[in-house]
């Protein structure tokens, strides 16, 4: 099998596929992708299933050595990624010969990046999927992010290959949006009218503390008119909780699997990519939508991420 | 639907993919069972574009697909699922037993517990270790069992200020709960001891050591005893 050798691992770099379903009955959250729509992109441009194993770069990217070549594609936020000398351009196939380095940077736009490998990162499974879950340091590469040093080994081709890359209308669908939709969240009405209308109209400065469990707001705190204590209630992929000091949080892939504060709003499906790529200091918006309208959206978005003519050959 | 079967159910959109199922607005042993017996039934039969069950002390939230079913169209799905409740027996809860060596480094907050309740350090640990607990669900993170049935005297408010560290085993108290941290997370609890069992261990069959419904005794160790319970 080839591999890839990690000669510096950026700031946070995980191994991540399309995350663990169904054991939150045991506590454990899906983690996966924060940007799922990046990678599942990335993973089809070098010929892998959607769900493959890549690597997810945090705000700074890594360098990594290819002894034996490989087929790569970046996407996601554009790191400035360079292979030896030469510019990559983001959204398209690479052909990385034997020896050659790929090196990230600083990001230029958003908070990940997705390097996606044909053949997929090969690492044991942990409850059927490779993705690193952080907090209990299970699953992925050992458990935690990589180190320089590590090497990691690369599963087996699927097919060969043309250049791909990702069509221009796909892309545009899916660049970063500063106001991110939600629909009202299962104690939307613990709050005042006033409250949800004030949190829908003011903007929000992404917290340097936020991760990858969840993204800190800071920006006018919201007041609770219901002051009672919530009994601990599962919560879902991207819910908007509000702590007792008003500042809310986004609870993303690596969340608690139960929590006890009372959610505002939850970020719609088809924007739930957006939030992987929020950088601290970032300012954020959010409107509110219907569950009707929040579905039909997944809908659309799904039926263009499945047409073949998303990827360009 | 006939209440007297399945009782008292509220459905409540959590996102545009996921449903919360209320069994009540209180914890209580009742809603309990009806939360344990939904995970029966969705072990045993299924539902397809279901994606993941967080149950919890009276509620159960529904990830699914949403490009398959919209809020209603679960809901239904979900009223005949309910109506079997009544006629399901669950299995006789399995008696668990954590070792705990309490106090000292293994439990700091112990000695500020026994005092806010003004009793001895080890009236508290009697008190604590003389309880049978059950496992309402497990959540937050891997392996962590929200066990309810603190006796009333011992409920303590949890820390003003969080600890960025919680080794692994720490045996908490807060309010009327109490539970062990599986990994070294931040946490608000008070910790008053600590256990040599593994609470989440990925390469165990059973890898959370408890399961809902569980009941749950604390088994007061002494430190050495700790110490060889661990390196086993």
């Amino acid at each position: 099998m080839s591999f890839i050798r990690v000669e510096s691992p950026g700031l946070l770099t995980t191994v991540q596929d399309l995350g663990r379903d169904g054991f939150g009955t045991i506590g454990v959250s899906p983690s996966g992708a924060a940007d799922a729509i990046s990678l599942r992109l990335g993973n089809r441009l070098v010929g892998n299933v959607e769900s493959a194993a890549a690597l997810e770069m945090t705000l700074l990217g890594g360098t990594f050595i290819f002894p034996e070549g490989a087929i790569v594609a970046l996407t996601g936020s554009d790191f400035g990624a360079v292979l030896d000398d030469a510019a990559v351009a983001p959204g398209t196939s690479i052909r990385v010969r034997p020896g050659q380095t790929i090196r990230l940077g600083p990001t230029r736009s958003g908070a990940r990046c997705y390097l996606c490998v044909q053949g997929g990162i090969a690492v044991p499974r942990f409850l059927g999927s490779a993705s690193t879950h952080l907090l209990s340091g299970l699953g992925g590469f050992q458990g935690r992010a990589l180190r320089k040093g590590d090497v990691l080994q690369i599963g087996p081709p699927i097919q060969p290959l043309h250049r791909t890359s990702i069509a221009p209308k796909v892309a545009e669908q899916f660049l970063r949006r500063d106001v991110l939709r939600v629909t009202r969240g299962p104690q939307a009405d613990w709050f005042d009218e006033s409250s949800l209308r004030e949190f829908c109209s003011s903007t929000y400065r992404v917290g340097e503390q936020s991760n990858r469990m969840g993204i800190r707001l800071e920006g006018p705190s919201i007041s609770q008119s219901k002051v009672t204590s919530m009994i601990t209630e599962g919560v879902s992929l991207g819910a908007i909780q509000v702590p007792s000091g008003g500042s809310p949080i986004i609870l993303f892939v690596e969340q608690q699997t139960t929590g006890g504060y009372p959610k505002i709003a939850n970020v719609i499906s088809a924007d739930l990519h957006c939030v992987g790529q929020l950088r601290p200091r970032d300012e954020v918006r959010f409107e509110l939508v219907t569950f009707e309208a929040a579905r039909s959206w997944l809908i659309e978005q799904e039926r263009m991420l499945a047409s073949p003519e998303s990827i360009l050959e | 639907m006939p209440t007297s079967i399945t009782g008292e159910v509220r459905f409540q959109p959590a996102s545009d993919q996921s449903l919360l199922v209320y069994f009540g607005e209180q914890i209580t042993l009742s809603a309990h069972e009806r939360v344990r017996k939904l995970l029966r039934l969705f072990e045993s039969d299924p539902i397809a574009g279901v994606r993941n069950i967080h149950p919890a002390y009276s509620s159960v939230l529904i990830d699914f697909d949403a490009r398959k079913y919209s809020h209603d169209q679960l809901e239904e799905v979900l009223r005949a699922y309910l109506g079997r409740l009544g006629s399901l027996r669950l299995s006789e809860p399995r008696q668990m037993e954590i070792p705990t060596c309490y106090g000292g480094e293994y439990g700091p907050d112990l000695d500020d517990v026994a005092r806010l309740h003004k009793m001895t350090p080890n009236q508290a640990v009697e008190l604590h270790s003389s309880a049978t607990y059950v496992v309402y669900f497990l959540g937050f993170v891997p392996g962590f069992a929200y066990l309810g049935g603190l006796p009333e005297s011992l409920a303590t408010p949890r820390l003003d200020s969080p600890r960025r560290n919680t080794p692994p085993g720490s045996v908490g108290i807060t309010d009327n709960q109490t539970g062990v941290y599986p990994f070294d997370t931040p946490g608000g609890w008070r910790l008053i001891g600590r256990t040599p069992i593994a609470m989440f261990r990925p390469d165990r069959d059973n890898m959370s050591y408890l399961a809902i419904g569980d009941r749950v005794r604390f088994t007061p160790i002494s430190a050495a005893r700790f110490a060889a319970l661990k390196s086993a």
